[in-house]
């Protein structure tokens, strides 16, 4: 929307100005920040309602993640014997499957994120940017969870950590801006054609086989390395099994092909989404 | 005091309507591609149905230019489609205009609906966090405000309850109670008032009417005219898009009616979207009391006749004919013709419908009419708001101060039995 508010909580009041939408729009970060307490609550709305009505509730969160270990640990570890670097096959895919389910997850949910909350957005002001950003926060308290039981399983399998876990923060965060950069995007699709629901389920299964989850990034020949680099999870992974399994560092020429990826999609994520929102409430 | 809040000028808002909707890519390929094929072959337009040649821009609202002044309380008032949601809209920044442009001085809050966000898992505390942060609220506010919201709702018991197991009716009251305590400086408000029983309607115009005392500003929007006069001292009449009228509420809204009601004999009921191309076109509306006088009004007792005027273009057979009552947002009633055998070309063929005496209470009621073929269930035609008229008390001829004994909509003549009585005045052994 191209009004601006100018908030004045000084005795003055704030002045409303509501135009026509003329080109491309300015982020206004500022009213963003305003409306931060409508992002926690979102977030926390999420959060608190995903588990209700579920008897094994937030277990949820570790279940997923730890029988997809074990059925890779046996169909690709043992069967296909897929080799894991000399780390055990099970802390090797568990590794990757956390960035890995949080991203898919929260692509999923915020491409569904302006349909999926069509009432709000015909009936209440605020910046849509709202909505995709809180399914991607939303999605980091399951990967909270799940991470613990990694901690386990690496305390079990006696991997120690190295140095490099002070930057796996840094690995978590590309792994957000990937999801909702594509997010921003297909959410925004979404609203005017409903096609994109029917294409994010294959996207992401597709996505999966196409980043190292169940095998190492090694086994792409040299190259084609730059190719493989093009899908920024494989630098969130790849990052993932260094900073925690001590496995050789990730090439820096590759993660900068991941991370050039990440912004492009990012940048013109939010300037689509911009484009198209006073739009929302007239096609959703 | 005479500050101006809200000023807009030139306001206009357009829609493409017909094709545009569809929202799956191959619906798009689909009509390209039998727009190719149509010019190809040489086909004629006609041959497609109607509304799939409607592509057409389509001004919701144009050219509306208007001030408010600190303070004031003003009604929107028009028939469905007039523009008025169209308005509050822009006004609450949901959808852009298209031309024009609006200033507001002041804190905005809008409620086009209450309970937006309301998720039927969390608990009435939980929702009035969610519903007041959505509204616009800051956490502290509504802590601050937190009992007083309770308390309005009288949903004491149950704040640790998931919603989705409150009756309709706590449900409303809760949504409504957190929304009566935002504190803007310019409220908007869409009819939000026609949700809940009639006692709690009442407190929630009290609500609403010391909202205006302490100064605010309210943009109110309604099809209730009783409350429109109860509430605001100014009235906007927007009619097709445009601002046709302003000013005092009783004259603006006695325009209206007039307007309205005038448009039930004068003109011919309009062509709207949802008109079907067919052989019957119910063309007029007249109400008629029991002086055979032409009205808007019937008093309560009175007969009430409704007289349908329809234009037949070619012979039609075994047609119904219906009308359907709708007050308070409701469709309470619908009552059909038996089959009619068959109708001759006409310009003016009547269908008369009696309402007997005392039957409808005192009330606004909407008027659906339609027609459809009994045998095939074909519909031939639908007016969905073709008109309104109005039941007045007897007693005080107005709407406001209805009997409590008979609210609602329909009297009925009930039995009554009771189990052995007692005078009190008599000596009551026990």
């Amino acid at each position: 929307m191209s009004g601006s508010v100018k908030e004045n909580y000084f005795g003055q009041t704030h002045r409303t100005v509501i135009t026509p939408p003329k080109g491309w729009l300015s982020l206004d970060l500022k009213e963003l920040w305003a409306y931060r307490e409508l992002l926690s609550l979102l977030v926390w709305r999420d959060v608190s309602v995903r588990y209700k009505q579920s008897v094994v509730g937030i277990g949820w969160a570790v279940i997923q993640p730890v029988m997809t270990m074990i059925i890779f640990s046996l169909i690709f570890g043992r069967f296909a014997g897929l080799p894991s670097e000399g780390i055990p096959y099970p802390v090797f895919t568990y590794c990757a499957l956390l960035p890995w389910n949080y991203f898919a997850r929260s692509l999923g949910d915020s491409s569904d994120s302006l349909v999926g909350s069509a009432n709000l957005v015909t009936k209440v002001y605020f910046p849509r940017l709202i909505l995709p950003l809180s399914k991607v926060f939303a999605g980091l308290i399951d990967f909270a969870i799940a991470f613990v039981i990694l901690l386990l399983l690496m305390v079990w399998y006696r991997v120690t950590p190295t140095a490099g876990v002070l930057l796996l923060p840094i690995f978590l965060l590309i792994a957000m801006i990937s999801a909702l950069g594509i997010g921003l995007w297909l959410t925004a699709l979404n609203v005017k054609y409903r096609d994109v629901k029917f294409v994010v389920p294959f996207l992401t299964q597709f996505w999966m086989y196409a980043s190292p989850v169940a095998y190492s990034a090694t086994i792409v020949p040299e190259q084609w390395r730059w190719l493989y680099a093009l899908n920024p999870m494989v630098g969130v992974i790849e990052g993932f099994r260094w900073a925690l399994l001590g496995k050789a560092a990730p090439d820096f020429a590759m993660m900068a092909i991941s991370l050039s990826i990440v912004v492009v999609f990012f940048v013109t994520g939010l300037f689509y989404f911009k484009r198209m929102e006073q739009q929302f409430a007239d096609i959703i | 005091m005479s500050e101006t809040v809200i000023k807009v000028e030139n306001l206009g808002k357009k829609y493409r309507l017909g094709q545009d909707h569809s929202n799956l890519l191959s619906e798009r390929l689909g009509n390209a591609l039998r727009n190719v094929t149509r010019c190809l072959s040489g086909n004629n337009l006609s041959t497609l149905p109607p509304h799939v040649l409607q592509e057409r821009d389509f001004w919701a609202l144009k050219d509306v230019s208007f001030e408010v002044k600190r303070g004031e309380v003003v009604g929107i008032i028009g028939r469905n489609g007039a523009g008025k949601s169209t308005l509050l809209k822009i006004l609450s920044r949901i959808t852009a205009p298209t031309v024009g442009k609006v200033e507001m001085f002041g804190r905005v809050a809008s409620l086009l609906e209450v309970g937006t966000g309301f998720h039927p898992e969390l608990t009435g505390r939980e929702n009035i966090f969610l519903n007041g942060a959505i509204l616009g609220m800051s956490k502290v506010e509504i802590q601050r405000r937190f009992d007083e919201i309770v308390a309005f709702a009288e949903v004491e018991k149950f704040l640790d309850t998931p919603v989705k197991r409150y009756s309709s009716g706590m449900y409303v009251r809760l949504a409504f109670a957190v929304a009566a305590h935002l504190e803007p400086e310019i409220l908007v408000v869409d009819e939000v008032l026609a949700v809940g029983d009639m006692q709690f309607q009442k407190k929630c115009l009290g609500k609403m009417e010391s909202v205006a005392r302490f100064g605010r500003t309210v943009l109110f929007v309604s099809h209730n005219m009783a409350s429109i006069k109860k509430l605001c001292s100014k009235v906007m009449y927007l009619k097709e898009g445009r601002l046709v009228a302003e000013g005092a509420t009783n004259n603006i809204v006695g325009e209206y009616l007039g307007e309205y009601f005038s448009s039930i004999s004068g003109t011919v009921l309009p062509d709207t979207m949802h008109r079907v191309h067919s052989p019957l076109q119910i063309r007029r509306i007249e109400f008629i009391n029991s002086l055979g006088q032409e009205v808007a009004a019937f008093e309560y007792g009175e007969e009430i006749l409704l007289r349908l005027i329809l234009e037949i273009t070619e012979t039609v057979r075994n047609v119904r004919v219906g009308i359907g009552l709708v007050a308070e947002g409701l469709r309470i009633t619908t009552v059909h013709t038996p089959a009619i055998k068959a109708i001759m070309p006409s310009k003016a063929f009547p269908v008369i419908c009696r309402i007997s005496q005392d039957v409808l209470l005192p009330n606004y009621y909407t008027v659906q009419l339609g027609a459809h073929d009994a045998e095939t269930g074909r519909g031939l035609d639908w007016v969905p708001d073709a008109a309104i008229f109005q039941v007045l008390d007897v007693a005080t001829r107005s709407m406001n101060e209805i009997d409590e004994k008979e609210t609602g909509f329909f009297r009925l003549d009930p039995h009554w039995e009771w189990g052995e009585e007692i005078d009190s005045g008599k000596d009551a052994v026990r």
